[in-house]
């Protein structure tokens, strides 16, 4: 059997559903969305792996097996050849350390070939530093190797179309394969060196670097292989850190011996390198470090053998056009090395291009700005050398300056700058800042130890931190320093220092650190660079001590205004080899103050600037947006039909074919018509859920209607129409705020109308609610009457010509309900009108001029109440013998029964006289206990509520 | 009588007017109380900063330098109230006062007779939203105007310091601050957003309140989940903290502006459906 459950079921379900289909059609846009975002984009390239056999070495015989990877953008064929791109990786790296450089790169439709140095990976060979025989050999029998693959690029016949693009040992790389091969078209080294020995033995009073002091530190991690060593921007031969394979293990316990250790060609390595002390390094490098490391001084034979592993001496043979990236954060190779290089290269006439990132051997990366900006000024290049598109990217100079920390990901904030020429490391200008204090004793300790601490190698983004952590021990360092700036000084370049010092064995080894210290007392030492210098020759006492310029590596450094300069003067530190014995030195200022060289740049803007112009973009159209939606309301609204209905232009009220069907279905009002007019009350009666509420909502135009029209006035009523306002209206209970007294609700009230306050008329209005000395205390300590009254009374405020009420008398008491009767007829005179809404017959009854009775949503009866409620030719007879009595009286000539129940019989009379008929019952001997005449009212309301539900209408 | 057929002295343009509403809220407990809590919680810090015993043990990442600095002036003492109030108590506040507007008119019944009036719906949306953003704005002022006062009082007109960058003259660093108050505000239009969307959407104040809250924290959490990539950008509390970067020398922009934007968008997105919504749908309660 079907019940109606289902279907009312579904009804309720229908408008859900087309709510899911719309949640469903957001929820998969958004994942729509999300996927495109995150979904890994197809590769555009392929690669192919291969060992290749070349052959290097001094006589060019020496068979090595490289490990290499060839990245091929798609398309790229015989038919449609594509210039490449030899990307070198970092010491300690393999070709995987720049596995995504070369997929960016294969990306922008360059074939890009990495391969694993010897000695390194699962290569063969032994590391030779960048020999010219050995490492850069082998990068010349790649270029061959690339010129015949058919599809790359070439120049002429065996010359590939080529750059060359490296970071650190893939750097000098770079230089000295372009240096030695002139196929090469351009190169990009990054942070990498000019001199070796320098690099590792500096002197920063310009000694020889057979005079220069160790750093031990950085040396001992390439010896011992460990770490991410060459850490380039933008990744470049980065990123292994955690991949040691390969990497020497001289420094480790009883290692499997080298060239057997995980993952190394097991047959290139010669088996009599196999020297635990030495690991994979070539026999003469490994014994030029071991000398250098036990004394902690260099022969020249050991500078020799580093710097035929470096560019300096080849520079000017180079004319691949070349972009120099190079680190500020970076203890290994600093600016200077680079500043070495373009000067060299610049020499003879070769494009050069030089930039500055604030990251290094010690500062990794740096923020996302410096390697976009490095990744930019590399595509940039490579485009226009190689490649052969764009314009020249001309010679200017970009650096960066770390501007603080990034409030989002915490990382750092670099702010870029340009300027048109490379100044070089001097600067284009000098300010000149004078340092004083006494000469001062300090102690070098013997052996070196304990030592200050200044960088610590690969502490990557975190060596900016260390900026504070440097310690300088008590009795180790002494401090000069100047008096607070007057103004901010950017410097860019390397600082010079002079200095005095005396020592009793006429030889001292300084380090020289020039501190930004804050009007606090904090001090910083930028990027943790220091100078060291070995001083010889020198006094005993510090009188008789000449003065020497330091120069100190350059850095990128705003000195803000107020801040002090600290030259330190210390006697050791952890990263460098200092001398073994005990010493005091007496160190002093020297005759010119220090110099800081600045340049002059502007501000390279970046997305930012986009992004305030998308940020104005939004304000000025949702501005325009705003302005058009209220001109567009504003238009609708004027254009709104402001006529006047002629017919009810005296009406207040008239609903016409009302009907509400509600989103889910439920027809509350099917169909209602009715009219108020002036000096009437008009009672809507019908029992609960009769849609009597529904209309008044509608009416108050809190609700749309489906269909039909109320005209209030003869105005045509809609949400908000300003007809409204004459209505006074009580809507489905009282709404106060509850915090308020009821005199204050009524006065909020009113000034939400914004009209003239002596148009309310409060006196009135309260005293109809006559809540007395109440209506001083807050609503929410009202009973349920006093609100009912005191809602009364707000829809009395401004004497509204209509009063719209639904079920007015709900919890009042009866002395108050007869009241309120008369409140309401007196109300209704003088042309205004009333209309209350019951579910009381008897309310209605009693109150009303004219009744609308309205069930299931229709209109079952209405006119003046007494024609409603008026006799009816029906009457209710209560006999003893009802089955008798129809009998009796279906006799009698036009008489009904219309209803039989409980023994009651209801009786249409049809003009027959009441006592006659009850005359005619006695004579048969029917006994009549009750004869009540009915009325019309009473009629239509229980033929429409029905007898089971007598009690809502009837009592 | 007006071609309208409105009452005398009726305009709709003068119905629900500012001032109206805002007496109307000003009277609620709930407004009193926000607001009395802004000024009593820079009260509470500063007696709490008296018990300090001396154990610096603040030092977790770059900013937790803000709590170690912040007795070292009015100005520091009042980025220390900012910067614990904004990720949850402000969001709080702004949702309350936003969240609960509409919503509680609802629930008392006094939202129809506001429309019976009539207050026109736009009207009527337009100058509740317009309190509750000046309350929000007025609570935002006296957290930190008093915690700038009581601050400066207790320990005096210095510059303001941060570990990020060089400390900052008074003057420079009240502007400063300004700036951050000024961003935390465009921040926080996307609760206000949310709050009175949701406060159009349902008759409990609690659910428009606590939802604004509860979806601002699920933003929250997922910005953490660093897996979910760029898509964190679109959330709208990634940029949140993005203020802290006013703090540095030169001022990072960058991330200010694209929480402006995202901001505003999302402010504008959840105010247009709010309107379109309220100015459509059934009123029932």
């Amino acid at each position: 059997m079907r019940s109606p459950l289902p279907v009312a079921w579904i009804r309720r379900a229908l408008p859900t559903r087309r709510r899911a289909v719309t949640a469903g059609v957001v929820v998969v846009l958004l994942a729509g969305a999300v996927a495109w975002a995150v979904w890994p984009q197809g590769p555009k390239f392929r690669s192919e792996a291969a060992m290749l056999t070349v052959r290097s070495g001094p006589t060019g015989d020496e068979p090595v097996d490289l490990d290499t990877t060839l990245y091929l953008p798609e398309g790229a064929s015989a038919a449609d050849r594509v210039p490449a791109v030899l990307l070198a990786h970092g010491f300690g790296g393999t070709k995987e350390s720049v596995r995504s450089d070369a997929e960016d790169f294969a990306e922008r439709g360059y074939a890009v070939l990495t391969w694993t140095a010897r000695g390194f990976g699962r290569s063969g060979g032994q590391i030779h530093l960048d020999h010219p025989d050995y490492e850069v050999r082998d990068a010349q029998r790649l270029l061959d190797w690339l010129a015949a693959r058919p599809e790359i690029a070439t120049d002429a016949d065996g010359d590939p179309r080529v750059g060359v693009v490296g970071g650190s040992y893939g750097g000098a790389l770079a230089l000295l394969l372009a240096a030695q091969d002139q196929r090469v078209d351009a190169i990009v080294p990054m942070i990498t060196w000019n001199d070796l020995p320098r690099s590792f033995l500096p002197e920063s009073t310009g000694a020889e670097s057979t005079q220069g002091v160790f750093k031990k530190g950085w040396a001992g991690l390439f010896f011992g292989g460990g770490g991410n060593v060459g850490s380039g921007p933008a990744g470049f031969s980065g990123d292994i850190a955690a991949q040691p394979e390969g990497a020497p293990e001289a420094a480790g316990p009883p290692s499997p011996g080298p060239g057997a250790g995980p993952g190394t060609a097991p047959s290139s390595a010669p088996a009599g390198a196999a020297d635990p002390s030495c690991g994979r390094f070539a026999a003469d490098i490994c014994a030029a470090y071991l000398r250098i490391a036990t004394t902690g001084r260099a022969d020249q034979a050991a500078v020799d053998l580093l710097r035929r592993s470096s560019p300096a001496g080849v520079l000017d043979r180079i004319t691949a056009p070349t972009l120099l990236v190079q680190g500020e954060a970076d203890t290994l190779f600093p600016l200077g090395e680079a500043d070495a290089n373009a000067r060299g290269i610049a020499a003879t006439g070769t494009p050069v291009r030089v930039a500055w990132f604030t990251g290094g051997h010690d500062g990794g990366a740096g923020p996302q700005t410096d390697s976009d900006r490095v990744r930019y000024l590399t595509a940039q290049w490579l485009d226009h050398y190689v490649k052969g598109e764009g314009n020249a990217p001309g010679d200017d100079f970009t650096w960066s300056r770390i501007a603080g920390f990034d409030a989002m990901d915490r990382g750092l904030v670099a702010t870029g700058y340009r300027t048109a020429d490379y100044p070089g490391i001097a600067g284009t200008s000098r300010r000149d800042v004078a340092v004083g204090g006494p000469a001062q004793r300090i102690a070098n300790p013997p052996n070196g130890n304990p030592a200050a601490i200044s960088s610590v190698p690969f502490a990557g983004a975190l060596s900016a931190l260390l900026d504070g952590v440097a310690g300088d021990l008590p009795g180790q360092h002494a401090r000069f320093e100047s008096e607070p700036l007057d103004e901010a000084v950017d410097v860019v370049g390397s600082p010079t220092v002079s200095i005095r010092a005396a020592s009793p064995t006429g030889e001292a080894v300084l380090f020289v650190k020039l501190y930004d210290v804050d009007p606090n007392g904090a001090s910083a030492l930028p990027n943790g660079l220091v100078a060291p210098i070995r001083l010889t020759g020198l006094p005993a006492e510090i009188g008789a001590a000449q003065p020497v310029t330091v120069t100190l590596p350059a850095i990128v450094r705003r000195f803000e205004t107020g801040h002090r300069l600290r030259v330190v003067l210390a006697t050791s530190d952890q990263a460098y080899a200092t001398p073994a014995e005990p010493t005091v030195y007496t160190v002093a200022t020297g005759d010119a103050a220090v110099a800081l060289p600045t340049v002059t740049g502007e501000q390279i803007p970046t997305t930012a600037v986009i992004w305030r112009w998308v940020l104005v973009g939004l304000l000025a159209a949702i501005a325009v947006g705003l302005v058009l939606v209220v001109a567009v309301l504003r238009r609708r609204h004027r254009r709104q039909d402001t006529s006047v209905h002629p017919a009810y232009a005296d009406t207040p009220l008239a609903v016409r074919q009302l009907r509400k069907e509600y989103a889910d279905g439920f027809v509350a009002v099917s169909e209602v018509d009715f009219e108020v007019h002036p000096g009437q009350v008009v009672g809507l009666l019908g029992p609960n859920g009769a849609g009597k509420t529904t209309t008044l909502r509608v009416l108050m135009g809190l609700t749309q209607p489906t269909a039909g029209e109320i005209y209030v006035f003869g105005h045509r009523l809609v949400p908000g129409s300003p007809v409204l306002s004459r209505i006074g209206a009580l809507v489905e209970g009282p709404g106060f705020l509850p915090h308020l007294s009821g005199l204050e609700n009524l006065k909020a009230y009113w000034r939400a109308t914004g009209r003239p306050a002596a148009d309310a008329h409060f006196e009135q209005a309260l005293e109809i609610a006559g809540l007395g000395s109440s209506v001083h205390r807050r609503v929410r300590k009202y009973s349920h009457g006093m609100r009912q009254r005191l809602a009364i009374a707000q829809a009395m405020l401004g004497l509204p010509e209509l009063l719209v009420l639904d079920e007015p008398t709900d919890g009042l008491d009866p002395p108050q309900i007869a009241e309120m009767r008369r409140v309401l007829q007196r109300y209704a005179t003088g042309g205004r009108a009333v209309l209350v809404s019951s579910h009381l017959l008897a309310e209605v009854e009693q109150t009303c001029t004219h009744a609308v009775v309205v069930n299931k949503g229709r209109i079952v009866a209405s006119g003046p109440v007494e024609d409603i409620v008026g006799e009816s030719p029906s009457v209710l007879v209560e006999v003893s013998d009802p089955v008798a009595a129809r009998t009796v009286l279906g006799g009698l000539d036009g008489v009904r029964v219309l209803d039989d129940s409980d023994g009651n019989l209801v009786v249409d009379t049809n003009g027959t006289a009441r006592s006659e008929v009850v005359a005619e019952l006695v004579r048969a001997g029917i006994g009549v206990d009750r004869v009540v005449p009915r009325r019309r009212l009473e009629d239509a309301f229980l033929a429409l509520v029905g007898e089971t539900s007598r009690g809502s209408g009837d009592r | 009588m007006a071609p309208s057929g409105a009452a005398a002295g009726y305009r709709p343009s003068s119905t629900l007017p500012f001032v109206a509403e805002f007496r109307r809220q000003a009277s609620r407990r709930r407004t009193q109380l926000a607001l009395a809590f802004m000024v009593l919680l820079p009260l509470i810090i500063l007696i709490a900063f008296q018990f300090e015993s001396g154990d610096d043990d603040n030092g977790r990442g770059e900013f937790g330098s803000l709590v170690s600095f912040a007795t070292s002036g009015g100005l520091n003492f009042t980025l220390f109230t900012i910067f614990v109030s904004a990720s949850f108590l402000l969001v709080v506040v702004v949702a309350l006062f936003c969240g609960d507007t509409v919503a509680s008119e609802a629930s008392w019944g006094s939202l129809r007779y506001l429309l019976a009036v009539p207050v026109p719906r736009a009207r009527l949306l337009a100058v509740k939203l317009l309190v509750a953003l000046t309350y929000s704005a007025l609570a935002l002022v006296l957290l930190a105007g008093t915690a700038l006062l009581i601050g400066t009082l207790r320990y005096g007109w210095s510059p303001l310091r941060s570990t990020v960058a060089a400390q900052l003259e008074p003057g420079e660093g009240l502007l400063r601050l300004l700036a951050v108050l000024g961003y935390l505000a465009v921040v926080l239009l996307v609760v206000a957003g949310l709050a009175f969307l949701l406060s159009v959407t349902t008759d409990a104040a609690l659910g428009a309140v606590g939802g604004a809250v509860l979806l601002w924290i699920l933003s929250s959490i997922l910005d953490q989940i660093t897996a979910l990539g760029a898509i964190r950008s679109f959330l709208p509390t990634h940029y949140s903290t993005a203020w802290l970067g006013l703090l540095s020398t030169p001022v990072q922009t960058d991330d200010l502006v694209r929480g402006a934007i995202s901001a505003i968008s999302y402010a504008t997105l959840f105010w247009g459906l709010a309107f379109w919504r309220f100015t459509r749908k059934d009123i029932t309660s």
